[in-house]
């Protein structure tokens, strides 16, 4: 009984608070900063109290996993079609969730001040709360469903975010591309749970990886159903993480205000998509093939991230490729099958890249504070290069840097503009056909639309 | 298992929109016309939700009215309401009067309320009529409100009247055909080729998709909306097609409307007017509906139907967002921002929320629907279920496009508040909590639809026509009409 209450007490909080807030601001009542931050807040210490008591619980009665089983939203027998919604409990998602609640509390708080008095605070605010409940629902899904639901939410409430500063045209041009390549990498993602739904005959986490629980579960699909379901979780976990060739959104990412750059893209939501191979991780074992696809999207990630963040030059974007060359890391790992590892590696990483992301936007003054603490510090290596040092592998690697690998432009040129250019094509054609079964013409034939509006929507 | 109503719902729902009609059309203050109408459609939208209600407690199929003045009249009951149509009544004159009470008193002049209380009594009457010929009627009758309007607006009506024309044409040679086959197989056949046809001009099947985007460049948006939100071409699908249609046809028929559907989101994407994009998303979203329902199975029709019944309301939303930003700035286009969030917060977040639900994100029924409608697409075509899931993913980029182009990138400047106005709120508020209400408990919704599935499936099977396909002996009437005649005693 105390299980249930604690795992209902997880999950109920952010859903009720974003319940409240969504309605709240629909009919028109504007809840004070006070009001706002208080009741973030104390959501956010429920739930963390409520996950920290099952942890403890467990650890005392030794039990490994515990599922929450809350019904069948959607129950059709007759079809085999039912949509559970459970929450799962164990040694993955227990210090997920633990996690991302301790940094939703630290990053509201900071929030709470950074923001003070901002035109946009309750917006920040009700979008950080959609994301809470995104991120909390898709850390203990017990279903692929249920965390398709989280997913979508976290993909949502991190495009609009990038878009905070929205009477500009860049954060919402970046809010677009985000969210662009979320809706793709989420369609791999439904795709894949369809897919595993159709060959498992249900949506289970547990059903999917056989009786045991995470670590030591064995997943119940061959080979070559791994491989299948496994690359559409690949793709969507890209996507999510901005593994390549997806990473070009990352800094364009940092748009959004410093505290949801921290909880997305340096914290929570960059890691979701190891979090997801992670949670599938038996399944991936099932097939080497998929193993080695894995370490190599890794690898190249890593490699791209190292050699992309040496040469930013603010920042934010600097601590964007550092964030993804340590996830690079950690989905290599998985690869490897070194899941406890890979855990801890987020966990770390999360904390510290939070903290780094908060004090980003005081670098300066920490760093001279840094110096007038220790004393004056004398600079032992040159650092500028000599002309001669510059070999044209050297230039051309600088190059590729600056250009971040030119991924944008890859997929701006080779799909984005094709696409975009047929389909202009299709509307002049569809105008021109209008215009002949129209004897009078009128307004019909409505100008067509500029090239200007090419670049933006690619 | 039919049964009898109460009371005469159906006569009187579809009555009192005539009768304020024809008052309207009298009174010559525009202001109180409107009143009239606003209390018109409230009265129509509690008899709609009487009429399901009194039919929820009978538990069968279908229903008629009791004490029925057309039965006194004519001797048959025309009008019937069944587990398909209960919710769509409501939502139609739910969708009807919102239009009506979210209409600024500026643009009365505009957009006629006695034209519009007959559409809605014709779109009734549709969705509630038991005979295939008054059926055929009624859809033809439905088109000359929007024509006139175009007329009278001074627009070329050219490309609506053409589509129109053939769509009945077909409607009408395909129905008399398909009566007169008498089990014959060329004259059935080739009548129920005629209904297809007839069916995806209707329905802006590609390439009869042309007369949607059309009519919402020509017309008040209000008429559009209304004209086509109702879905009267699903409805014409469900009613004429799919009881004399093969099963193999109606499988090529669902791959069509499928690639209408991932056509339709692209071009969502490219459109440079507010008005274009909203044509093509909704064609999109339509098409996914008709898709559902020619899988002709259970778990695809019920898929379509829960989206059909979500989208009318989400997308209907959505364009009356569409609607009231238009009233203040005119015609939108997608070329440049407006940034119009900070003037009009409200607007801008149901613009968003009702776009998301149509589109199938968590929190609306469509969310379950597309689920259901992907895992019946993949039952019948394993791989053409990616059509469905990209097409989702470009609307929901075109979606999101559209929004920011309208309501951020710039700060708009306006000298007088253009916020949305008690009533535009109210209208919002209404759509938004149901939209959030049937997303949140969609039990009931989908068993409902699901039971609506099986008992067409059911008609379907005896008509004996997938019988009939396998032996080349198709069925020898309109199963709309048998179907439909069962029930009226």
């Amino acid at each position: 009984m105390l299980m249930a209450i604690c795992a209902l007490l997880v999950v109920a909080p952010p859903a009720a608070l974003a319940l409240n807030m969504g309605l709240s601001l629909l009919l028109g009542y504007r809840p004070s900063e006070r009001r706002l931050a208080l009741s973030t807040q104390a959501t956010v210490v429920l739930s963390s109290i409520a996950a920290a008591t099952l942890l403890i619980n467990m650890l005392l009665t030794d039990q490994v996993q515990y599922t929450l089983d809350i019904g069948r939203w959607v129950d059709l027998p007759v079809e085999h079609f039912h949509f559970s919604v459970k929450f799962l409990f164990d040694r993955l998602s227990i210090p997920f969730v633990i996690l991302s609640l301790v940094l939703c509390g630290v990053i509201s708080a900071f929030a709470n001040r950074y923001l003070h008095r901002d035109e946009g605070y309750t917006r920040f605010f009700l979008f950080f709360v959609i994301f809470l409940l995104g991120i909390v629902v898709t850390s203990v899904a017990g279903t692929i469903e249920t965390m398709f639901l989280g997913w979508e939410l976290v993909g949502l409430s991190s495009a609009l975010l990038v878009a905070f500063f929205h009477n500009r045209v860049n954060p919402v041009a970046n809010g677009l591309r985000v969210w662009t390549i979320y809706r793709f990498a989420d369609g791999a993602f439904l795709f894949a749970a369809l897919v595993l739904h159709h060959l498992t005959g249900g949506g289970d986490l547990n059903l999917m990886m056989g009786s045991k629980p995470w670590p030591e579960s064995a997943c119940v699909l061959d080979s070559s159903h791994a491989l299948i379901v496994g690359l559409l979780l690949l793709v969507a976990a890209a996507g999510k993480s901005a593994l390549v060739p997806f990473s070009g959104w990352l800094p364009r990412a940092m748009e959004g205000p410093t505290p949801s750059s921290a909880i997305f893209y340096g914290a929570l939501s960059v890691h979701l998509g190891a979090y997801l191979l992670l949670r599938v991780g038996p399944m991936l074992e099932q097939s080497p093939t998929l193993q080695w696809i894995i370490i190599a999207l890794g690898g190249i990630t890593a490699v791209y991230a190292g050699l992309v963040g040496r040469v930013q030059t603010d920042v934010k974007s600097a601590l964007a490729f550092a964030s993804l060359l340590q996830v690079s890391i950690i989905v290599v790992e998985i690869g490897f099958g070194l899941r406890y590892l890979a855990l801890i590696h987020i966990i770390g990483h999360a904390s510290m890249r939070s903290l780094q992301l908060l004090r980003a936007p005081s670098l300066l003054r920490d760093h001279r504070r840094l110096e007038d603490n220790i004393g004056y510090m004398e600079r032992t290596k040159e650092t500028t290069r000599s002309d001669s040092a510059l070999t044209p592998l050297r230039i051309w690697r600088y190059r590729f840097a600056m250009e971040r690998g030119y991924l944008d432009t890859i997929l701006d040129d080779w799909i984005a503009t094709p696409f975009l250019r047929l389909f202009r094509w299709f509307d002049g054609l569809e105008r021109r056909v209008v215009k002949f079964l129209s004897i009078g013409g009128g307004r019909a034939v409505a100008k067509k639309p500029s090239e200007s509006d090419e670049m933006e929507a690619s | 298992m039919n049964g009898y109503l109460h009371l005469p719902w159906l006569e009187l729902s579809i009555a009192c929109p005539i009768i304020a009609a024809i008052v309207c059309w009298r009174v010559k203050n525009e202001s109180l016309a409107r009143n009239i109408a606003l209390i018109a459609c409230l009265l129509t939208f509690l008899l709609t939700f009487g009429e399901w209600f009194d039919f929820m407690t009978l538990e069968t199929f279908s229903a008629q009215d009791s004490n029925s003045v057309v039965f006194f009249l004519f001797g048959t009951e025309y009008f019937v309401i069944d587990e398909l149509t209960a919710p769509l009544l409501f939502r139609v004159a739910l969708l009807f009067g919102l239009t009506i009470a979210a209409t600024m008193r500026s643009k009365a002049s505009r957009f006629s309320v006695v034209r519009t209380l007959l559409a809605e009594a014709i779109i009734l009457a549709v969705l509630s009529c038991s005979s295939t010929l008054l059926l055929c009627l009624l859809l033809a009758l439905s088109t000359i409100l929007p024509w006139y309007e175009m007329r009278l607006r001074g627009h070329d009506t050219s490309v609506f009247s053409l589509c129109m024309s053939l769509h009945l044409g077909l409607m009408f040679v395909g129905t008399l055909l398909v009566w007169l086959g008498h089990g014959q197989p060329l004259p059935t056949n080739l009548g129920a080729g005629l209904l297809v046809l007839s069916a995806m001009l209707r329905a802006g099947i590609f390439p009869g998709h042309f007369w949607i985007v059309d009519l919402f460049e020509k017309c008040t948006f209000g008429t559009a909306i209304l004209f086509v939100a109702p879905m009267t071409g699903a409805y014409f699908v469900m009613r004429l097609v799919l009881p004399v249609v093969p099963i193999w046809a109606l499988h090529w028929i669902a791959v069509l409307s499928l690639s209408t559907a991932l056509y339709a989101a692209a071009m969502a994407l490219v459109q440079s007017e507010a008005r274009r994009f909203f044509a093509y998303l909704f064609i999109s979203q339509s098409s996914l509906v008709l898709a559902g329902l020619e899988l002709a199975n259970p778990i695809g029709m019920t898929g379509a139907l829960c989206i059909w019944l979500e989208i009318g309301l989400s997308l209907g939303g959505l364009a009356l967002t569409l609607r009231a930003v238009e009233s203040r700035i005119g015609r939108i286009s997608l070329e440049q921002y407006h940034g119009l969030f900070d003037q009009m917060p409200h607007l801008g977040s149901l613009f968003l929320f009702t776009g998301l639900a149509s589109i199938g994100f968590p929190g609306g029924l469509a969310f379950v629907g597309m689920e259901l409608l992907v895992e019946g697409t993949v039952e019948v075509y394993p791989l053409v279920g990616t059509i469905i899931v990209l097409a989702t993913a470009i609307n929901g980029v075109a979606l999101l496009r559209a929004y920011f182009r309208i309501f951020t990138g710039t700060r708009h400047v306006a000298t007088v508040s253009i916020a949305a106005r008690p009533a535009e709120r109210l209208v919002t508020i209404t759509l938004s909590l149901l939209i959030l209400a049937i997303g949140i408990w969609p039990g009931s919704a989908i068993h409902s639809r699901y039971h609506a599935a099986e008992s067409l499936l059911k008609i379907r099977q005896e008509s004996g026509i997938d019988r009939g396909s396998e032996s080349s002996e198709p069925a020898s009437h309109p199963p709309s009409d048998e179907s439909k005649n069962s029930a009226n005693h």
